[in-house]
């Protein structure tokens, strides 16, 4: 897959792949920035991966001249070490509560895929969700792979304020939300976690090509678990699984 | 340490350094001064690291108190009005400034632009946050508690050292200072997805009038005027959003993404502003008018360099003033100082040092 490679401006240049929200796709994104990440170049600062491209921003002043084909190179490179039939994956644990006041909308959620309350909770949290990328606003992260039969068409009319941390469910796609914004999708849970705290390093655990597995509790664990994710030495549970792709 | 209070925080008053960068792939917007030429510039009068932090004036800036220390200041970017202790003091100029002075400024005059930064001997003294002591408002972090200063918040700047006062009366001549003409059309270069418009929207793009909106901010400068044509609609499955990048919405209106955009969007990009034509931009108010004109890579990275030896001229003529007697007057020094520019990796430092018995 040879991406197609263009300056955005004088300062970032943008590899892409294809133009669809697919995994495929998306591993090369993160196996490019991976390698960029790891092998630099004079003037790099950062990248920004997305759904099918990686935007490289870099110093002009000090960074290489053809810049284009190093990027393509390295690209070559990333593509051809992505292993066959096995998979590791960084999974992120997110505890959630299903209950109460934190899922106003869960009930709307297990009318409309003809289910109960439970079974939207089971479902919700039984299949791992891999995340594209992060964007909109800090830490929010774009994530895909939920069960098809919670698709819920978003509200009417969006909430002012949905608080931080808030569980939510809009179409196909199921997310947290990191801070508190205004916001069109379904409430079914809230994590504990702070997904994003400015002043904790790093600020935001989740990062593009990782995964989410969320794991149902109920309230009085969500208290103890809200008082220990605000303690300066919290560390959240990220664990690295091998899974192995079936192969056709 | 230098510890100043606001009396007066004026319209939008925030603490900016050059932007929090490496987090923009977690979703965290850069931030970062408007027109950052002239925080740069600021920082170099006092011989600060560039990306020392200082504060961003919007318009109407604040009355500021030094309640205790001294240390030096300067004043760069829009032609705001400035007077110590009621008395007009200049502006691209390093002035000292001790405990009880009063720094108050007044609003640029017409097309006199709209930011102006406010430095101080090795910047101001905020919590860093994710590598940077940028505001950013929407979010509600970094800088002074996340926000735009108010009444009484009372600000630290960095231990200013024993030479920090070595520079007082140091001026950045008009010919270092950056081009902010408001007439002055934007370079662009083509964007990501120049190919989603028709030719006919791509030659309107370049050869028509905007005017600035209302919804101008630091997040972005909305534009109004001929609409821009796309082939096949506006919408694009999401990617990066550069410093910069001119987007068109449905509506065929561009939108000039600035400090504070947010990293990722789903909307086709026209072009790119040159980086070093943003603070012309930043500099405009809504009503005010842009052209755009098409560049190359090329011509925008030589304009980066024209600019960055404008960096540097100020540099050596801030440790030549330093090495010629003559050019500062009734200056005695405490004890015998020395200087020389050096130059590391095409940056040029000044390096400034005293002789201790």
């Amino acid at each position: 897959m040879t991406p197609r490679i263009i300056f955005a401006g004088d300062s970032c240049i943008v590899v892409e792949y294809g133009n669809s929200i697919d995994m495929e796709i998306n591993a090369r994104v993160q196996a490019l920035r991976a390698e960029i990440e790891s092998r630099r170049f004079s003037g790099f600062i950062e990248t920004i991966p997305t759904y099918r491209s990686l935007a490289v921003c870099f110093d002009p002043l000090a960074a290489p001249p053809n810049l284009d084909k190093l990027l393509l190179e390295m690209a070559e490179i990333a593509g051809n070490t992505s292993t066959i039939g096995e998979e590791k994956r960084k999974l992120l644990i997110v505890p959630a509560c299903y209950e109460g006041d934190f899922a106003p909308d869960i009930e709307k959620v297990a009318a409309n895929a003809g289910i109960t309350v439970d079974e939207v909770k089971r479902r919700h949290s039984a299949r791992d969700c891999y995340c594209y990328m992060l964007g909109f606003v800090p830490g929010y992260s774009y994530l895909g792979g939920m069960d098809e039969s919670l698709e819920t068409p978003r509200l009417k009319e969006p909430r002012e304020r949905i608080p931080s941390g808030s569980v939510a469910i809009g179409g196909k796609q199921t997310g947290i939300y990191p801070i508190e914004s205004p916001g069109g999708w379904n409430l079914i849970g809230k994590t504990p976690l702070r997904m994003f705290d400015p002043l904790r390093t790093p600020a935001i655990f989740l990062e593009a090509g990782m995964w989410v597995r969320f794991v149902p509790i109920d309230t009085s664990e969500f208290e103890r678990l809200a008082e220990t994710a605000a303690l300066p030495d919290w560390k959240p549970d990220i664990r690295e699984e091998i899974v192995r792709k079936e192969v056709a | 340490m230098p510890v100043i209070e606001v009396i007066k925080p004026g319209m939008f008053t925030t603490v900016q350094d050059l932007g929090r960068f490496r987090s923009q792939m977690q979703g965290v917007p850069v931030a970062g001064a408007m027109d950052s030429a002239a925080l740069r510039l600021g920082n170099i009068l006092l011989g600060n690291d560039e990306n020392a932090a200082g504060l961003e004036v919007t318009i109407t800036g604040p009355t500021l108190k030094v309640i205790t220390g001294e240390c030096c200041c300067a004043i760069t970017g829009a032609e705001v009005g400035v007077t110590k202790n009621g008395l007009p003091i200049s502006n691209w100029t390093v002035h000292k400034i001790v405990t009880g002075d009063e720094i108050s400024f007044s609003p640029p005059p017409q097309n006199g632009g709209v930011r102006a930064y406010f430095c101080v001997s090795s910047g101001f003294e905020v919590p860093l946050s994710m590598g940077s002591r940028s505001t950013y408002t929407r979010g509600g972090f970094g800088g002074h508690k996340g926000r735009a200063l108010k009444a009484e918040d009372v600000l630290r700047t960095v231990d200013p050292g024993v030479l920090s006062g070595e520079h007082e009366g140091f001026v950045c001549p008009p010919r270092l200072r950056p081009d902010r003409n408001p007439g002055a059309p934007l370079r662009v270069m083509p964007g990501q997805q120049e190919e989603a418009f028709t030719e006919e929207g791509i030659e309107t793009f370049y050869s028509s009038e905007y005017v600035i909106t209302n919804s101008a901010d630091r997040m972005g400068y909305r534009m109004e005027g001929a609409a821009i044509a796309h082939r096949e609609g506006a919408d694009i499955i999401s990617d990066g959003i550069c410093l910069g990048s001119v987007q068109v919405p449905g509506h065929g209106q561009p939108i000039v993404m600035l400090a504070d955009r947010q990293t990722t969007g789903g909307y086709t990009k026209i072009g790119v502003v040159c980086t070093v034509d943003l603070g012309k931009l930043a500099q405009r108010l809504p009503g005010q008018k842009v052209r755009f004109v098409k560049t190359t890579l090329a011509e925008a990275v030589s304009f980066l360099q024209q600019e960055a030896t404008l960096f540097n001229s100020l540099k050596e003529l801030r440790a030549d003033w330093r090495r010629i007697p003559q050019v500062k007057e009734n200056h005695v020094p405490a004890a015998e100082t020395r200087s020389i520019c050096v130059t590391v990796n095409g940056k040029t430092h000044s390096v400034l040092w005293e002789v201790l018995n």
